[in-house]
């Protein structure tokens, strides 16, 4: 056979593995969508479950999750933002900077399952936090840190070197460098970081089982206990009750998924354009 | 931090003003606690949950543990092979079905499509690698469990559902690290040899993806970590029987599904080997990642 052939059967082979892929991760998502989008409405979405057959609307949830994952990212993003700055321009390479990033390496692959426990006995029994949106958050923001904090470095390691010269020229310390020029100029790279971490915050199922409860509740202060969006979901999908309501969880969370990363990348976009 | 350094920016600093120098000392101070939280945090992880599960290795024997093969926890007896074994068997199989596809699309985005296609595909498998677990197992439950089943008569719960559902979840992961591992290959190399008269196929099969190895192996152990530690996903489609199973169509269960099952009700012993469970997942995730790291030691 020759190598023309040979060329052209194997591209085609290689675009077909990518047409797959597609085509697998397209039907999931029409699946889902054809069969939620009947399912919500606004009765749907503002709604409190109720009966049995948890009929009605998942408001609840909707809050708890919101809640949880603003709080997490309260806690975690001025942490993971002021780490990266030490990483990027205080930190000068040895044993210690290798740690911490091995650290991060290492939190960012920890299965979430282990958080959960981790989360549960932590805050909930030794802290005794309860279950409750702030044991919660705690364990979400372990899970945010490694994203920002990546996200972070690589915005201000993209921040060109004159302007830091500049700065300095001018005779400012390096604060000041760091707080009126670097950090400005990387934010909306950070931000997209910020806004990436939080969708898979609202993703997360194992850890805020353990953390934040399973009982239906809408959060009012930070130690109240809830169900997200996620768990709900599994409720609802291990028990066979209620499919439709599955389906228009199950979109309403891809939904907000899209959003968040749709977001990031519209604010991506723009600051490229400034 | 060299002593050098250190003496360096105390110089330079004292041309400011002694309360400029303390704040600017006790900012530096702030951030560097602040990146110290990471390996506070892995620090406390790994020991606090290895404290919880300590009475399992002192009071059942860590060998009893490890190499038990009955879980029964009504009985006392805690054996995790069982488990040990549904997660691998879970974990290799998602992991010969989902690479081919993901490692293929990655080479066809980055050698093959169009800029206009790759536009369009790339932000696709980059979306979808956001997809809650909780829904992918969702669709495993609803969709894919109930196909299985008409094909072979069973429930549809086990090894083979788990397998699909799993590749379905790690092709995403997968696919995008490994086209960042080829894209930086340089330009130069594959314009050598199409100089040579290879062809687009040659120069992909015999130039890039060799000189790419180690990154997409990398990509593949990142997905081998996804896959070992998913919970939700895998526990809505695999059945949850902890024994070792006899073919791919009947229930078994992992380290991570047992955790869910047993938490609500375990107490005493039964809850420190949960908790050694989690330690175990823990650890393996951790070599994974030093030995990613590693690899790309060599590289360098």
């Amino acid at each position: 056979m020759n190598k023309t052939t040979v060329d052209r059967i194997a591209t085609t082979v290689l675009g077909l593995m990518a047409g797959t892929t597609v085509a697998i991760l397209g039907m999931l998502l029409l699946y889902v969508f054809v069969n939620g989008i009947r399912a919500i409405s606004p009765a749907f979405i503002f709604t409190w479950p109720h009966g049995v057959n948890a009929e009605g609307g998942i408001w609840p949830t909707i809050v708890s999750t919101v809640y949880v994952t603003t709080l997490a990212m309260l806690i975690s993003a001025p942490v993971a933002v002021l780490a990266a700055v030490y990483l990027a321009e205080y930190a000068y390479q040895g044993k210690i900077v290798s740690a911490i990033r091995f650290a991060a390496d290492s939190l960012a692959s920890v299965p979430s399952i282990v958080m959960g426990l981790f989360g549960f006995a932590l805050f909930v029994e030794a802290m005794d936090l309860g279950l409750s949106m702030t044991s919660a958050a705690l364990a979400l923001s372990l899970l945010m840190l490694p994203i920002i904090m990546r996200a972070t470095e690589e915005a201000i390691r993209g921040v060109p070197k004159y302007m830091r010269w500049g700065s300095y020229g001018l005779g400012a310390t390096k604060w000041q460098t760091v707080s009126k020029i670097v950090l400005p100029s990387a934010l909306p790279r950070i931000i997209t970081g910020i806004v990436l971490a939080m969708g898979r915050a609202v993703g997360e199922t194992a850890v805020v089982l353990y953390t934040m409860g399973q009982a239906v509740n809408l959060p009012v202060t930070p130690f109240d206990s809830g169900r997200s969006m996620t768990v709900h979901l599994y409720m609802l999908a291990v028990e066979g009750i209620n499919l439709p309501a599955a389906f228009g969880t199950a979109l309403l969370l891809i939904v907000m998924i899209l959003g968040f990363n749709l977001s990031a990348r519209w604010i991506l976009r723009r600051s490229r354009k400034v | 931090m060299s002593d050098r350094t250190e003496d360096l920016t105390r110089r330079t600093l004292q041309l400011v003003s002694r309360s400029t120098y303390v704040k600017e000392w006790l900012l530096k101070t702030l951030f560097f606690a602040c990146a110290f939280t990471f390996v506070l945090a892995v620090a406390l992880i790994f020991f606090f949950v290895g404290w919880k599960a300590w009475p399992i290795v002192a009071d059942y024997g860590l060998g009893n543990f490890v190499g038990g093969s009955v879980w029964s926890a009504g009985k006392g007896s805690f054996g995790i092979l069982p488990l040990i074994a549904g997660s691998f068997i879970v974990t290799i199989g998602a992991l010969i079905l989902g690479t081919p596809l993901a490692v293929g699309t990655a080479v066809f985005l980055s050698e093959v499509a169009t800029p206009k296609v790759r536009s369009i595909v790339r932000p696709a498998v980059e979306l979808l690698a956001g997809v809650p677990s909780v829904v992918y197992g969702f669709f495993g439950i609803i969709f894919l469990r109930s196909v299985v089943a008409r094909f072979t008569g069973s429930l549809g719960f086990g090894a083979a559902t788990s397998w699909i559902v799993l590749a379905i979840m790690i092709v995403p992961t997968i696919a995008a690290l490994s086209e960042d591992a080829l894209r930086s290959i340089p330009e130069g190399i594959r314009e050598a040899s199409f100089a040579m008269g290879a062809t687009r196929w040659q120069t992909i099969y015999k130039v890039v993806v060799p000189a790419a190895k180690i990154g997409i192996f990398d990509a593949i152990i990142l997905g081998m970590g996804r896959a070992i530690g998913e919970t939700m996903a895998v526990l809505m489609v695999v059945g949850n029987a902890p024994v070792f199973p006899e073919g791919v169509f009947v229930p078994l269960a992992t380290l991570t599904t047992q955790i869910v099952m047993d938490m609500p009700y375990a107490a005493g012993l039964h809850r420190t080997a949960l908790f050694a469970m989690a330690a175990i997942l823990f650890v393996f995730s951790m070599l994974l990642v030093a030995s990613v790291r590693l690899l790309s030691r060599l590289r360098d």
